[in-house]
């Protein structure tokens, strides 16, 4: 049944790709240049991309019937670090590009303690970061945004790599090393066993902290990832800015990917395909030159729309109403 | 003479069918005004689904249901107390952190001028507790009482919303013998007060105390209608089981056999938990099945679950295998080679939304760890083997758990155990909630592991189970460890005195 909410999203990003193509001129004209694609549907995948990735990591924790709201926070303590250092001449870039996603990693961890070992409820332990991850970015940056000339960070927001932007790899890179990680070991089938009976799985000897633990950390880590996108695209940290509100859009993604927010099934693939539906529609709304003010409203209905289709009552509320009026004609 | 009275409820014809299942097929049911009528089954012959059906929760396909003569067909479950079906499950399902008052009255309270009376509310709680004989403080929380008394007031409740029928799904499960005799009393006083009331349980002398007629059902479909003075007591277990009762000998184990030669495994020094346990010694050898006997509230659950590690021992420690331990978590445990089959399996126990197949080999898989993933091959084959071996009723290995009747739960918990090879398997209450054919199956189950060398620590409220099936039971009385007793001089009536008098 779950499975089929990955199909509800799959439709409604069918839908909005036929819409683009009745009224969108050139929305699928993917053209080469220099070497590099270029086209409306590539552009859609690249924007995307930051959120798929938290919403990778996002996925495991709501499977585990927890959730990250500090990501965004998160990301812009990352990007305000990565900026720091590269403004530093002389910086190696392994140093610039490693130790943000360490200081990401140190943030999941903590998340990642407050859960599972001291069992404060997920969204107040993230809350906290949430709220003082921007802070701490302004310190490191000195409450100024940071500019830098650095060609190694550059490279990973706008650089191209076999014909595609070099952040679509990190992307594909990061869901495939995740897919292994936790279809190929028994860390999904115990991520699912917390998210649906964390008791009962801890009773059948299963480590359950260590498993709410590591999927903070893995939150982290994405979340670090997309930061060091953000100053990378912009070739500047911007700490209060960075990534705002990308924790709504990636939990958004998971939901729509049909991961329920209750815990237990998760699905990559359908986060993907979520995050990709958010992205489509922005960029049409975009295209469309809807005033800013209306975009926000439009993509809350659409969003409002595939709730609705996977809520089993309302399906069938609506296929009696289909019914019923057949009968009566 | 009875026989002429209409029927208060009657269900005829009744089908329901879940994907892949045809639960209830062609099942009549009637009751009359002032009778108990007990509603027997295996797991899976459909009592719960008949239930639902008759209440609401589920909607029949075929046939008809006739409450004092009237047809009815509610769409929701809401709807059946307000035509007079009550009903009250085996979870109690109330609200601990409320009153008794406000439990009782919760979504109808008696108002004047817009707020709740509260002065009103308490005196009718305070009337409606007293039909039932029960004096209780109703303004304590629910969760001041014992679960007796909440389930009494649970139905209080449900017979105060002027009910006709009042459905009892095993009602008695979680209560001992006292609980139990003042449930029945309440049950013959609203008897005689005209109400008709279901009843399902699974033990069978409860059935012949309270009950005037046997519905059994097997497979979905009635077996037959049997005022309860006219069904000898084998005879009806053989109906529910559609099998003669041969099945159930051979079952007893040749008293302490091999007991000297065995080597100790697991020896308890003084284990203590403040409120939980007074420190104990306790000694299991290999091959050796130790019972745990006690009434409700000894202490029994409250040992295991310190031998384990779920509860931290405050005193003493736990030697095994001659080396004194500390078992931190029921991870230690495992990693030790015990395994423990919990008491109240949906909490504890299944994991019910992932299939029975994850379900089997979960504790397997976090034995040999997160990296070594079972392939899906080698889980479908475990998965496969125990469900033929425990009988487990199930379309396939792919159903979710949450879809099996409770016995079936139970016993892919017990899979899961029997999967990852425990030395020592710690089996709290194991048939409870399980019909006659699989408790007897589980017992047998039992025997054959400690043949094979498994040690086994049983739990269980039965007696003659405890009776059937260990070599050595300790006895347990209010959190302390009061005798115990060996091979031969196990019986019902040792084990009762024992209790009684310590």
């Amino acid at each position: 049944m779950q499975r089929s909410n990955v199909l509800y999203a799959l439709i409604a990003l069918g839908l909005i790709l036929v819409f683009d193509f009745f009224f969108t001129p050139g929305f699928f004209t993917l053209e080469i240049k220099n070497g590099h694609l270029f086209g409306s549907l590539v552009d859609i995948v690249f924007r995307a991309s930051p959120v798929m990735i938290m919403a990778v990591g996002m996925t495991l924790v709501i499977a585990t019937k927890g959730i990250d709201i500090s990501v965004g926070s998160v990301a812009a303590i990352a990007g305000a670090l990565a900026a720091v250092l590269a403004a530093k001449a002389g910086a190696p870039l392994w140093l610039v590009v490693s130790a943000p996603l360490v200081l990401a990693l140190v943030f999941g961890a903590w998340n990642g303690i407050m859960v599972a070992l001291f069992g404060i409820q997920p969204i107040v332990a993230t809350l906290i970061l949430m709220v003082c991850g921007r802070g701490i970015a302004e310190l490191i940056t000195d409450g100024k945004v940071q500019t830098f000339t650095n060609p190694g960070l550059e490279f990973v927001g706008n650089g191209f790599f076999s014909g595609v932007p070099f952040f679509i790899t990190v992307v594909l890179l990061v869901v495939l090393v995740t897919w292994l990680a936790t279809r190929r070991t028994a860390l999904g089938l115990f991520i699912e066993s917390v998210g649906i009976n964390a008791r009962a799985s801890t009773v059948t000897g299963l480590p359950t902290k260590l498993v709410t633990f590591s999927v903070y950390l893995a939150t982290g880590l994405c979340a670090g990832l997309a930061g060091l996108f953000y100053s990378s695209e912009i070739k500047a940290s911007d700490p209060s800015n960075a990534g705002l509100f990308t924790e709504l859009d990636a939990i958004l993604a998971v939901v729509i990917g049909g991961t329920s927010m209750d815990g237990g099934r998760f699905f990559l693939g359908g986060t993907l395909v979520g995050a990709l539906v958010m992205q489509s529609l922005t960029t049409t709304i975009l295209t469309f030159g809807v005033p800013v003010e209306g975009t926000l409203v439009l993509k809350a209905g659409v969003v409002f729309a595939i709730c609705f289709l996977q809520s089993k009552e309302f399906r069938q509320g609506l296929f009696q109403l289909f019914v019923r009026t057949r009968k009566a004609s | 003479m009875k026989e002429s009275t209409p029927f208060l409820l009657d269900a005829q014809r009744v089908s329901k069918t879940f994907p892949g299942v045809r639960a209830l097929v062609g099942v009549d049911f009637s009751l009359r005004k002032g009778e108990v009528h007990a509603l027997m089954g295996e797991n899976g012959a459909g009592k719960s689904t008949l239930i639902k059906t008759l209440t609401g929760v589920y909607r029949r396909e075929e046939g008809e249901i006739l409450l004092d003569g009237i047809s009815i067909d509610f769409k929701a479950p809401y709807e059946a107390p307000e035509a007079g079906i009550s009903t009250v499950y085996q979870e109690v399902n109330l609200i601990p952190t409320l009153t008794v008052a406000e439990n009782l009255f919760l979504g109808r309270q008696p108002m004047t001028l817009g707020r709740i009376d509260w002065r009103k509310l308490n005196r009718r709680a305070k009337e409606a507790l007293g039909r039932l004989d029960l004096d209780l403080d109703v303004s304590l929380p629910l969760s001041a009482y014992s679960i007796a008394i909440q389930q009494m007031v649970a139905i209080a409740r449900a017979v105060d919303i002027e009910a006709k029928v009042l459905v009892l799904d095993e009602p008695t499960s979680s209560l001992d013998v006292k609980e139990s005799a003042r449930l029945f009393d309440i049950m013959r006083r609203l008897k005689e007060q005209g109400l008709g009331i279901v009843f399902v349980t699974h033990f069978l002398d409860q059935v012949y105390e309270v009950s005037d007629r046997i519905t059994v059902l097997r497979n979905g479909s009635l077996v037959g209608v049997w005022n309860a003075a006219d069904l000898p007591r084998v005879e009806l277990v053989s109906k529910m089981m559609g099998k003669e009762l041969r099945a159930l000998e051979g079952t007893t184990r040749g008293p302490g056999a091999g007991e000297a030669d065995k080597e100790g495994l697991l020896r308890t020094k003084g284990l203590g938990r403040k409120g939980a346990i007074h420190p104990l010694n306790l000694e299991l050898k290999a091959g050796e099945i130790l019972g745990l006997a006690g009434l409700l509230g000894s202490g029994r659950t409250e040992t295991a679950e310190t031998i384990y590690g779920i509860a931290q021992a405050d005193e003493g420690c736990v030697e095994i295998d001659g080396v004194n331990r500390v078992l931190k978590s029921p991870r230690d445990s495992l990693k030790l080679g015990f395994g423990y089959c919990p008491e109240d399996r949906k909490v504890s126990g299944v994991i019910d939304e992932l299939s029975v197949r994850e379900n089997i080999v979960l504790a397997l898989q976090a034995k040999q760890g997160v990296l070594r993933r079972l392939g899906r091959k080698a889980q479908l084959e475990i998965a496969d083997r125990f469900i033929k071996s425990l009988g487990i009723a199930t379309p396939s290995a792919e159903q979710k758990v949450k879809h099996l009747s409770g016995g079936n739960q139970q016993k892919v918990i017990l899979a899961r155990w029997l999967a990852a090879h425990p030395r020592l398997l710690i089996l709290d209450e194991p048939t409870r909630g399980i019909d006659v054919g699989a408790r007897t199956e589980i017992q047998r189950t039992i025997l054959k592991l400690a043949e094979e060398g498994m040690s086994i620590l049983f739990i269980s409220a039965e007696l003659s189970e405890v009776v059937r099936c260990c070599n050595r039971v300790a006895v347990l009385r209010d959190r302390h460890k009061i005798g115990e007793l060996h091979g031969a001089d196990i019986t019902e009536s040792a084990l009762m005195a024992t209790i009684a008098q310590g």
